[in-house]
């Protein structure tokens, strides 16, 4: 049946590693479903049904991890054999801390500003940068493929972490403010 | 079971009869049925030529009237007559209560979680009144093309919860049609308007109609419908507008029963007449007499209007705001906005939907039947008729899917916006020495705290051995299949003890209930059954056979080895037998079972190379080397 054992990149036919083509993988992501989709088999019978809702489970799957960042370096590491659980690591930067309490802050005080909307677009721009610039580094350590440089990355991934949950928090008041004004 | 239809484009997959589908539009005031005739998508009349059919419903001592003539009847039989069944269907009493008191019906309490309606003609659910307006439909469709349907599509409003998804499909079952897939409202007009103007781009399709909000943001790109993200309400719509004109009304006319039904329905139809009124002129009369004594007059102007339904207004411009953010774009990206739903004729809608986005709203496609028609292509799409069509449609599940964790609170496993299908699953543990069972809290919805949320399923997990606490690993699964349905499965990772639902909802009819609600009814009396299922069976089994004879034309040779092939062909050769001799459905459907299993290899083996064919047109060098003759 569909391979199941094929790991996401090549199922896409993708080199394996973190500096990917996202809009080729678009595009044989679309071509796949094209294939697979349970819609191909609607009037098809039970066991096609079924291997085709499978089929397009893991293929739906294998592009929402591949195509985000965040998420690839994660898959990475686990076919490197470094499962990373985000309850227990712990992450060893305290100039990246001390930037991070300093980010929450500045977000948990946006409403008192003088132009709440300014400092905010302010503040998701720096963090998007930050998010930017950690995605290069893991493209360096990720290819580097050596262990220490995969130690590191453990510890970019964990900085991505923080910084995109920052960043939500900062959408969510800006969608609080939209709706307010 | 039809091995795998593919084909290369331009090559037929079998000169296979043309199935018979149709699209259905199972709106809140209106309702549709459209399906694809010569290669055309069109929406079907009654005999009288009507193609709109009112969703009203209306039960009698001497029987169900549907349609025109059970809308005329609202006023003078408001308990008997049901409207507007969609805002009811896939709810519980409670979240009928939070609607607002414009319904104008007795409720029943009964012991069964879904709500029963009182009438002349006996206790009926929302369910049962959607069933009757698609039984119309079907019925329709059946003698307008003129033979059974093989499938039907049915469309719901994107922000359908999994509650009223599942009663939706269980209405199509008790109305005795095979649904091929629920399909979302917006992402049907999508379709309909997009394969007319074959425009790859981002597009936002916002669709207002009597009783239901939907907003979603879709990219289309070669024949793909890819939604971005939906968003909406599952109770709001020009419904709402009428109600806020009727308050207004009552509040001037002091009519002095201005609290019961049929007053009501009066002036809900005067209203909503006004309210159209002023899509053409400036101002609009609106006049009051009541049968049993008392009138009113007064006048509606647009700016009136205006202050009247603006506050409803801004609630659907929210909604787009949130869905643009969702899909990850800004505004200007979206390159058109479609309009869909009868409720988007008003002018204030259109005016403030344009001045969010930016750009005039296209309202070019009728709003009324561009839904039906999208669901009738895709009927078409699914029931195998174009095995060369590109298309193809990408939805997301629009609510985000979770369970219940300490303290009250949710746990989300799957996020809305999530494309469908999807499996997702999470481990919890246990929180206590000894625990042997866990309470496992399915709900659905954005909020932090599980009271905010629609409560979908509870089931239990037991026979977890007992551990120290935090030792069990509890693994729960969600699975959201291609109608945006969900299921749900708890395992205990260290011993496999497991539980399962397949998320009949709180608010759901259990299959008792539909079983008995069949049998009731007489159009499908034991012996009528019987013999319909082995017809519908044999059907089943000749185009298995059909489909599988295409199948080794096209790559039998390619794929199978000579014995593999001499297998297979000696199970079709036994299904031919059994079906041809067979007087009881069930054995014709046995024999089938039996050739899908006997093909099973052959089946998984052409997937896998129509996988690899579709992406050897990229890269040749990393898929060439596998060989279609893996051992099975």
């Amino acid at each position: 049946m569909f391979d199941f054992s094929k790991n996401y990149f090549e199922l896409f036919g993708m080199p394996v590693g973190f500096v990917l083509d996202v809009a080729e993988l678009a595009v044989r992501y679309r071509e796949l479903q094209k294939v697979v989709h349970p819609d191909r088999f609607a009037a098809s019978g039970e066991h096609s049904q079924r291997l085709s809702l499978q089929s397009a489970t893991l293929v739906n799957e294998a592009y929402d991890t591949l195509k985000d960042p965040l998420k690839r370096a994660v898959y990475l590491l686990q076919l490197k054999g470094v499962d990373i659980d985000p309850q227990q690591q712990t992450l060893n930067d305290p100039a990246f801390l001390i930037e991070q309490m300093e980010l929450r802050e500045a977000i948990a005080e946006v409403r008192s500003a003088s132009d709440p909307r300014a400092r905010l677009d302010q503040l998701l721009r720096d963090i998007g940068g930050m998010i930017k610039a950690q995605i290069a580094q893991l493209a360096v350590q990720l290819e580097a493929s050596t262990p220490e440089q995969t130690a590191v990355a453990v510890q970019t991934v964990q900085k991505m972490r923080f910084l995109n949950k920052l960043h939500a928090e900062a959408e969510a008041i800006e969608a609080d403010l939209e709706e307010t004004c | 079971m039809a091995l795998l239809q593919l084909a290369e484009p331009g090559q037929s997959a079998a000169p296979h009869e043309h199935r018979l589908a149709a699209g259905i539009d199972l709106g809140t005031t209106n309702s549709l049925v459209a399906s694809v005739r010569s290669g055309q998508a069109e929406t079907l009349p009654d005999a009288q030529g009507q193609h709109i059919l009112p969703s009203v419903v209306r039960y009698t001592a001497d029987g169900i009237e549907v349609g025109e003539a059970a809308r005329l009847a609202a006023a003078s039989d408001p308990l008997n007559t049901i409207s507007s069944a969609k805002r009811l269907i896939g709810r519980g009493i409670a979240d009928l209560k939070s609607l607002g008191s414009e319904l104008p019906y007795d409720f029943v309490s009964v012991d069964s979680a879904v709500p029963r309606i009182r009438t002349v003609a006996g206790d009926v659910t929302p369910i049962e009144v959607s069933a009757e307006i698609l039984k119309v439909l079907g019925q329709r469709a059946q003698e307008t093309l003129g033979g059974e349907l093989s499938g039907v599509v049915i469309t719901v409003p994107a922000y359908f919860d999994d509650a009223q998804r599942q009663a939706t499909k269980d209405a199509a079952r008790l109305a005795g049609l095979h649904v091929y897939r629920l399909l979302n409202e917006p992402t049907a007009a999508a379709v309909a308007y997009g394969l007319d103007r074959g425009a790859d781009g981002v597009h936002a399709i916002y669709d207002l109609g009597g009783g239901t909000f939907d907003i979603s943001i879709l990219r289309l790109h070669q024949g793909v419908f890819e939604v971005m993200a939906t968003g909406g309400d599952s109770a709001l719509g020009g419904d709402d507008f009428d109600a806020a004109i009727a308050r207004w009304v009552l509040d001037q006319a002091v009519l002095a029963d201005g609290s019961d039904r049929g007053t009501l329905r009066h002036v809900l139809d005067r209203v909503r007449t006004a309210k159209e009124a002023l899509a053409l002129q400036e101002t609009t009369p609106i006049r009051i007499t009541l049968p049993q004594g008392g009138s009113w007059h007064g006048e509606l102007t647009r700016a009136h209007l205006t202050e009247l339904i603006d506050p409803l207004i801004r609630k659907t411009i929210s909604a787009c705001r949130r869905a643009v953010r969702d899909a990850g774009i800004s505004v200007d990206e979206v390159e058109d906005v479609v309009m869909v739903g009868g409720s988007t004729r008003t002018l204030r809608v259109r005016e403030l939907v344009g001045e969010f986005f930016g750009r005039e709203p296209l309202v070019d496609i009728d709003p009324d039947r561009v839904v039906a028609i999208g669901a009738a292509i895709q009927a078409d799409v699914l029931a195998g008729n174009k095995p060369d069509d590109q298309m193809l449609l990408l939805d997301v599940n629009p609510l985000s899917l979770g369970i219940e964790t300490m303290g009250g609170l949710t746990e989300k496993i799957i996020p809305r916006n999530t494309t469908i299908p999807v499996a997702r699953a999470q481990e919890f543990t246990t929180f206590k020495d000894g625990q042997t069972a866990m309470a496992i809290h399915v709900v659905q919805g954005e909020r932090e705290l599980i009271s905010d949320c629609r409560s979908l399923a509870r089931f239990e997990l037991r026979g977890i051995p007992p551990m120290v606490a935090g030792a069990a690993r509890i693994r729960v699964t969600f699975s959201v299949d291609a109608d945006g349905l969900l299921h749900v499965e708890a395992k205990e990772q260290t011993s496999g003890v497991s539980a399962s639902v397949e998320v009949k909802p709180s608010y759901g009819l259990t299959d008792n209930e539909i079983t008995d609600m069949l049998q009731a009814s007489i159009a499908h009396a034991r012996e009528d059954m019987d013999a319909r299922r082995l017809v519908e069976e044999k059907v089943e089994a000749q185009r298995v056979i059909e489909a599988l004879n295409a199948a080794l034309a096209s790559d039998g040779d390619e794929l199978l080895s000579t014995d593999e092939r001499t297998r297979v062909e000696q199970a079709l050769q036994r299904l031919i037998d059994r079906a041809d001799a067979a007087q009881d459905p069930n054995e014709v459907e046995a024999a089938i079972k039996q050739l899908e299993s006997d093909c099973e290899f052959y089946v998984e083996r052409r997937m896998n190379a129509s996988i690899r064919k579709a992406m050897a047109g990229h890269r040749v060098d990393e898929f060439a080397q596998e060989d279609g003759r893996e051992a099975d």
